[in-house]
Parts: C-alpha cells; sequence; structure tokens
C-alpha cells in the first residue's frame, strides 16, 4: 500500500479495519538497519548541504582567496574512489556468497579508507606550512572545518567496517554478514559522493560556483 | 462507522506475528545501568533532564530575585545574571524539554504504543542516553571552570559569545559548544532508533492511521530534529573553530579594548540564519509531541475519540514541514531585506492554519465528552488556554511592524515562555500523572497533585500575563538593573516585585511535585490495571509496569485506532486497541440490531 494511501485511510470505518486487520509488516520492504541509515544519511545529507550554504555565503562578503591547491588532494581521492571500488567488489562478492573474497575486500576497503584519512592528515599538515598561510581565509578555515567532519564520518564508517571484518574473521557465515557489507558498501559510496562534491566545491574559483550561489539566491 | 458485532470472519491468530529476538539482561547493572531496555532508558532519560530542569529552575528564582529586588543580592553580580539567563534558556530549551519528550515520553511510549518489544536499535538506544549524560555533565563542568559558565545569551550570537567581557569568554562557551555537539550525536542515535521503530517495528493491524496521536507527535517532532539539529552542530563547531584556531567563519574585523583582531571578513548573521534554521524547528521539536500527548490526554479523560483524527495527524505533519521555513523571523532586527522579512511574515502566519485546526480539534472533541476533571484533563485544558494565548502573541510578533518595536523586550519573554515554556510543561505534567500508574504501579496522590495544578496553572498566568505589559511599556529583557529610566514607571518597579513573588512560589509547587513523585512511589495508592481505562495499546500489557519484553509470550494484535470511547453498542465505554472483535461485549439491548454505531 502507498504512503499517500496510508496516510489518508479512515481507520474508524469498519470497512477500512477489514483492510486494516491484514497489516503486518513494517511501512518498507527494507531492513531496520537499511532503514536507519538511510535515515541517517538524510541528516548527515543535511549537515554538509547546510556547510555549503554556509560556505556559499561567507563566500560572498569578501573578495574571494581561493584555497592553495595541493595535488596530495587528488591522490587522496584516488585512494577514496579504490576504497569505494573495493567495498563494491565486496558486496559482489558476499551475494555471491564467496566469503575468501568478503575478507579480501573487507580488508582491502578498510586500508584505502585508512590511507585516505592518513593522506588528508599529511594534506593538513602541507597546508599549514605553506608559505602565506592563514586562518582567516575562509578558504582554508572551510577546508579544515569540511575535511574533519568528513573524516570523522569516515572514521565511524571504519567501526562498523571493522566489526564486520572481525564477524568474518571469527568464521561468521557469510548470510550473517551480507547486510552489514551492503549498509557498509553504501555508506563508503556515499561518502565518495560528499568528498567528490566538497573537493569540487574547495578547490573551485568563485567564478564557476556562481551557478550555485545564485541557485542558492546569494548572488 | 466502529463495527462492534462479534466478528470472527477477520480474525487474525496472534501466532501470525513475527516476533524479534531481545537482549536479555543478567545483572542489575545491565538491568538498570546499561540497560538497553527503552523503559529503563526512558526513565534514565527522564531523571536526568529532570534533576538538570531543577537547577535551571533555580537559576530562574536567581533570576527573578534579582529583578524584583535588584541591588539586594550581594551574590548575583551583573556577569552571574548574564551566565543565570544563558544557562536557564539552554538547560530548559535543550536539556529537559527536547530530553524528556523525545528521550523520556519517545523511549516509554513509542514501542508500548506500537506494541513492539523494544527499539529495533536497543544498543544504540543505549549509547543515545550516555552520550546525553556526558553533554549535561559538560554542560555542568562549565559551571565550575575559571571564569563559570557562558553569559552569552541563549541563543549565543557571535561576536560577542567569544570575545573578552562576556562571561565564560575562556572556558565556558567552549564547553558550551561541546556539551551542544555530544547532545546532538547522543540524540541522533536515539532519533534514528524512534523513526525507524515507528515505521517498521509496528505489531500486526497497526497500521499509521491506528496509531495515538502521541506517537503521531513523537515521529514528527523527531524527524524535524534529525533535520534541524544538524544546523545547530555546523553552527556550534564552526564557531568552536572561531575560537580555538582563530578562523573567521562568524567573525568581523574588530577592535576589542582598543587592540585590532586578527579576526576579518567573517558574518555573524551566518551564525544567526544557522541557529534559526534548527531553533524554530526547535520550538516544533517541543510542541509536536506535545500536541499528540494532549490528543490522547483529552480523549481518554472526555471520554471520546479525537475529532478529526486525520486533521490532525496531517496537521502535525504540515506544521513540521512549515517549520523550516519560518527561521528568519527570529531575525527581522538583523538588518534583513524587507522583502525576505515579508516572506518570513508570511509563512509564519500560514502556520497558524494548521496550528488553529488542532486548537479547534481538541475543543470540539471535548464538545459533548464525558469529561471526566482528573488531573491529566485539568493540565490538557490548561495546556489549551495557555497555547491559545501564547500562540495570539506569536501572531503579533510574526509581523514585522509589530516585532521590532517589541523585539527585545519583556513581551518577547513572556510570549516564549507562554508558548514553549509553560504550554508543554504543562503536557509534561499531565502526562506524568497519567502515565505514572504504568510506569510505577502506584497513583500519584490527588490532593498534592490539586495544589499543583492550582497553583503552577494561576501562578504561571500572573508571572507571565504582567510581564506582557512590561513588554508595552519597553522594558528590555537581559537587563541586569533598569536603575533609573525616566520611561519606565515605578509601577514597573512593583510589578516586577509580584512578578518575583508569583515565581517564588510557584517553583515551591514544583517542589511539591517532585515530592509527589519519590512519595508515591513507595507510598501511593497501588493502582488498578488500567486505571484510566485507556483504549490505547500501552495499558494492554500483560504485567503493570510492563516487564522487559512489555508483551509476554505473543506479541499483541491491533483490531482498531485507539479512540473507541463510548461506542454506541459496546457494553463498556472502551474497546482496547488489542480487544479481538469476537470478544466486544455487547450492551443490553443491541444484540440483535447487528450494530454499526457511528462512532464519530
Amino acid at each position: 500500500m502507498n504512503i499517500f494511501r496510508q496516510l489518508t485511510a479512515k481507520p474508524w470505518v469498519a470497512t477500512q479495519a477489514m483492510v486494516d486487520d491484514f497489516h503486518v509488516g513494517g511501512t518498507f520492504f527494507l531492513s531496520p538497519a537499511t532503514l536507519g541509515l538511510r535515515v541517517f544519511l538524510a541528516a548527515v545529507t543535511v549537515l554538509f548541504t547546510l556547510l555549503i550554504f554556509a560556505y556559499g555565503m561567507r563566500m560572498e562578503l569578501e573578495v574571494w582567496r581561493p584555497a592553495p591547491q595541493m595535488s596530495l588532494l587528488w591522490l587522496n581521492t584516488v585512494l577514496l574512489v579504490l576504497s569505494s571500488f573495493a567495498m563494491q567488489g565486496t558486496q559482489i562478492a558476499a551475494r555471491r556468497g564467496d566469503i575468501d573474497s568478503v575478507w579480501i575486500g573487507l580488508l582491502a576497503g578498510g586500508f584505502f579508507a585508512i590511507a585516505f584519512l592518513g593522506g588528508q592528515i599529511v594534506a593538513w599538515r602541507q597546508l599549514n606550512m605553506l608559505v602565506g598561510f592563514n586562518i582567516t581565509n575562509p578558504a582554508i578555515g572551510f577546508f579544515f572545518l569540511i575535511t574533519a567532519l568528513h573524516g570523522l564520518h569516515l572514521l565511524g564508517g571504519l567501526v562498523a567496517l571493522g566489526r564486520t571484518t572481525t564477524k568474518v574473521w571469527r568464521g561468521f557465515d557469510v548470510v550473517q554478514v551480507r547486510l552489514s557489507v551492503e549498509l557498509c558498501t553504501t555508506y563508503w559510496h556515499y561518502l565518495l559522493l560528499v568528498w567528490l562534491v566538497l573537493f569540487g566545491l574547495l578547490f573551485s574559483g568563485s567564478d564557476s560556483l556562481g551557478i550555485l550561489l545564485t541557485l542558492c539566491g546569494l548572488r | 462507522m466502529t463495527d462492534v458485532t462479534p466478528n470472527t470472519v477477520n480474525y487474525l491468530a496472534p501466532a501470525e506475528v513475527e516476533d524479534v529476538e531481545l537482549y536479555h539482561p543478567k545483572s542489575f547493572v545491565t538491568k538498570y545501568i546499561w540497560s538497553q531496555d527503552a523503559k529503563v532508558i526512558a526513565i534514565q532519560y527522564a531523571g536526568t533532564a529532570i534533576a538538570i530542569g531543577l537547577v535551571a529552575l533555580v537559576m530562574s528564582w536567581m533570576m527573578r530575585l534579582q529583578l524584583g529586588f535588584p541591588d539586594t543580592f550581594d551574590f548575583i553580580s551583573p556577569e552571574a545574571y548574564l551566565q543565570l539567563i544563558t544557562m536557564h534558556g539552554m538547560i530548559m530549551v535543550i536539556y529537559l524539554l527536547t530530553a524528556l519528550f523525545l528521550g523520556g515520553f519517545g523511549n516509554y511510549l513509542i514501542p508500548l504504543m506500537v506494541g513492539a518489544r523494544d527499539m529495533v536499535f536497543p544498543y544504540v538506544n543505549m549509547l543515545s542516553y550516555w552520550v546525553y549524560l556526558l553533554a549535561v555533565l559538560v554542560l555542568v563542568a562549565s559551571f565550575f571552570v575559571p571564569g563559570g559558565s557562558t553569559g552569552a545569551g541563549w541563543t549565543l550570537y557571535p561576536p560577542q559569545a567569544i570575545l573578552a567581557g562576556t562571561p565564560g569568554q575562556s572556558y565556558g562557551i567552549i564547553l558550551m559548544l561541546a556539551s551542544l555537539a555530544l547532545f546532538i550525536i547522543g540524540f541522533t542515535m536515539g532519533g534514528l532508533n524512534y523513526v525507524v521503530t515507528v515505521l517498521q517495528a509496528r505489531t500486526r493491524g497497526m497500521t499509521l492511521m491506528r496509531l495515538p496521536l502521541t506517537v503521531w507527535g513523537i515521529f514528527v517532532a523527531t524527524i524535524l530534529a534529525l533535520l534541524a539539529f544538524p544546523a545547530l552542530f555546523v553552527g556550534a563547531v564552526m564557531m568552536m573553530f572561531d575560537r580555538l584556531l582563530g578562523t573567521s567563519f562568524f567573525m568581523p574585523d574588530i577592535v576589542e579594548f582598543g587592540e585590532s583582531l586578527k579576526y576579518g571578513g567573517g558574518s555573524p548573521i551566518l551564525f544567526q540564519h544557522l541557529f534559526w534554521f534548527f531553533g524554530h524547528p526547535e520550538v516544533y521539536i517541543v510542541a509536536l509531541p506535545a500536541f499528540g500527548i494532549v490528543s490522547d490526554l483529552l480523549s481518554v479523560h472526555a471520554r471520546k475519540n479525537i475529532f478529526g483524527y486525520r486533521m490532525m495527524v496531517w496537521a502535525i505533519v504540515a506544521i513540521g514541514g512549515l517549520s523550516f521555513v519560518v527561521w528568519a523571523h527570529h531575525m527581522y532586527v538583523s538588518g534583513m531585506n524587507p522583502y525576505f522579512g515579508f516572506f518570513f511574515a508570511t509563512s509564519t502566519l500560514i502556520i497558524a492554519v494548521p496550528t488553529a485546526i488542532k486548537v479547534y480539534n481538541w475543543v470540539l472533541t471535548l464538545w459533548r465528552g464525558n469529561i471526566h476533571l482528573t488531573l491529566p484533563m485539568l493540565f490538557a485544558v490548561a495546556f489549551i488556554i495557555t497555547f491559545v494565548n501564547g500562540g495570539i502573541t506569536g501572531l503579533f510578533l510574526g509581523n514585522v511592524v509589530v516585532d521590532v518595536p517589541l523585539s527585545d523586550t519583556m513581551f518577547v519573554v513572556a510570549h516564549f515562555h507562554m508558548v514553549m515554556g509553560v504550554a508543554p510543561i504543562l503536557v509534561i505534567f499531565g502526562a506524568i500523572y497519567h502515565w505514572y500508574p504504568l510506569m510505577s504501579g502506584r497513583m500519584l496522590n490527588t490532593a498534592l497533585g490539586h495544589f499543583h495544578f492550582w497553583v503552577t496553572f494561576i501562578g504561571a498566568y500572573l508571572i507571565y500575563f504582567p510581564m506582557h505589559y512590561l513588554g508595552f511599556i519597553g522594558v528590555p529583557r537581559r537587563y541586569y538593573a533598569l536603575g533609573e529610566t525616566s520611561f519606565i514607571p515605578l509601577s514597573a518597579h512593583t510589578l516586577n516585585e509580584f512578578i518575583t513573588v508569583a515565581a517564588l512560589i510557584v517553583g515551591f509547587a514544583q517542589v511539591v511535585f517532585i515530592f509527589n513523585i519519590v512519595w508515591s512511589l513507595f507510598k501511593g495508592k497501588k493502582s488498578v490495571r488500567n486505571p484510566w481505562r485507556a483504549a490505547s495499546l500501552e495499558w494492554q500489557t500483560p504485567q503493570v509496569p510492563p516487564s522487559h519484553g512489555n508483551w509476554g509470550k505473543e506479541l499483541p494484535v491491533v483490531y482498531r485506532w485507539a479512540y473507541d470511547y463510548s461506542v454506541p453498542g459496546a457494553a463498556e465505554d472502551f474497546l482496547p486497541q488489542n480487544l479481538p472483535p469476537d470478544q466486544v461485549a455487547i450492551a443490553k439491548g443491541h444484540e440483535a440490531l447487528g450494530v454499526q454505531a457511528a462512532a464519530t
């Protein structure tokens, strides 16, 4: 039954009761964990969207000083893409029932994600040592803020990934870890998408952000 | 139409209900401290929220003492006064009201009302409480650090919040921001539980439109909170960066004590947008659960189905949606574009429509009902009156031309205390009187309850009605002392003294209430099962108070909505949600009629 029909039902009517009495199960054909993750991602999307709005509003207040270009971030992006690919492979293996590939995929996904986080810390240090580093430059401030929040979310994902990996290591059946693998994969793809948007945002000049600002009514 | 004819055709065997596996605690610690049982977590949330709320209550006494009798109390300095108003506001809005409605009532009532054994993620639910407790402890710690807690006002507006001269600039503001971030993390864990449990863990027969309005209110409020709290989180983290790392998100070029600071280019208005993008939905995060609970209290204690159930659900959803497009009505005096103000004034007035629908439906529920003036009913009626009062002054302030002269006066203080202070608190009291027998197995003392009600209700009006007049004549809010000011007459000072005395008496009534809760736990009259003869599912558990897992061996099956009261043709004046149609007792004289009785 679609959600609109559910919300327009008249529960006090006898004929409706005959339909309602047979209701069973959740509102959506999803496991609670899957729905929980989606609701969480909705909240995280609001968080990062607000950051983008804040970035746009702040940009408009002065002559924009773009963040210094750092080639390391391209390498970090590749690492995160590889991590996401590894997780996708893990999900496929889990659906095939291939536990050995799941094990390898989880380790690879975790390794690339940790390498990405390490790369981000190195990027922070590089930025800190740049000539003309000025923390009041909003582009630099936002770089620290956004990468920190994104990194913390990835760190949280690594906790879930670690729990899943431990289950596989302890000999759980592939059926018992399939859902966890699928949820981790969804989360990884989501964080990659967020990073690509934020990366593009941070290293675009104000001109290329003009469309975004216009859309938001800020310019 | 509700069919009360014995009916076996649609009867569903309980065995058809899918069950879940629960974590079973084995020790005192896992049962009552590191508990994963939503009911225990609810009590933990409520206990912590009420405890910190009492601290905020004492703060309000101190503020009133200063305002009523300035130059009398040496221990209340101007800095301390600012700290008191800041902490009082923040504690009451976030750490008491939000936590108590969602963490307290949400945890206790959602699984019971939807027919689940527990929340869907019990471990995460447990973490939610402990992170909340940590947030409270961090907040409390700010009282004891050098410089004390922040005195920036509960809105924490930069740049003053992090500049020298504002109390708590050194550590207090940092702990406040950290505490808010922790609260939001903790709430998110709990909020995911509430939403997913309502959507996915309802028992057989419990459709969305058979949910009690209490669940609807808490459910929509939780969604609002999950989407609005990120704004506060972003604002808090950005201000923390400004304070600790020297970034300039919110800090403009600024000269402090003749010295140019290193900040530059930031926007204080940006913080205001972020804060109020959270702040206005926060009003409804508190109000929607109150709306839902009061609907159920009215229905049960007037022995009548709620009037316009579907409209009530839609109004809750509509108010939730609209609450995200009114935030800038808190910023009319920030120098915003007049067209911007026009838009937000319009959206603010539009939100009055679904809200008014709810008020009409509450009144129409009472109309020709079999009204029992029990304590929950008294509080529910008091809520309607108070909410209408606060809502009408909200219409004043929603209009730019009226808001500008009244901004930052005591009128605003009176308005928001009526609408989101007194009104929701009245519902909390009503809800506690209503569900205390379920939670404890004992009744609260009625005589003490009546004393508590009448002193609180009348006292609240003695406090806040005069405050509107103070606002009209221009008495500003957040001022430590008014001094000799030509436009403030002597009568205003006398009125301030009167308000202070009233506030102290109302505060004392709350002490009586706390005494009643504790005393009744041990000495209260033992409650019969379902003492209010309520139809909703939480009262139909095999044991009272409900045991771990709520439902014994088998989950309940639901056959009707939660509002079948005084159904014509039925022998009892209420039909529990889980009473099978073939067990409905028919009133004498109706057996042969094949009753199809009108229930609405």
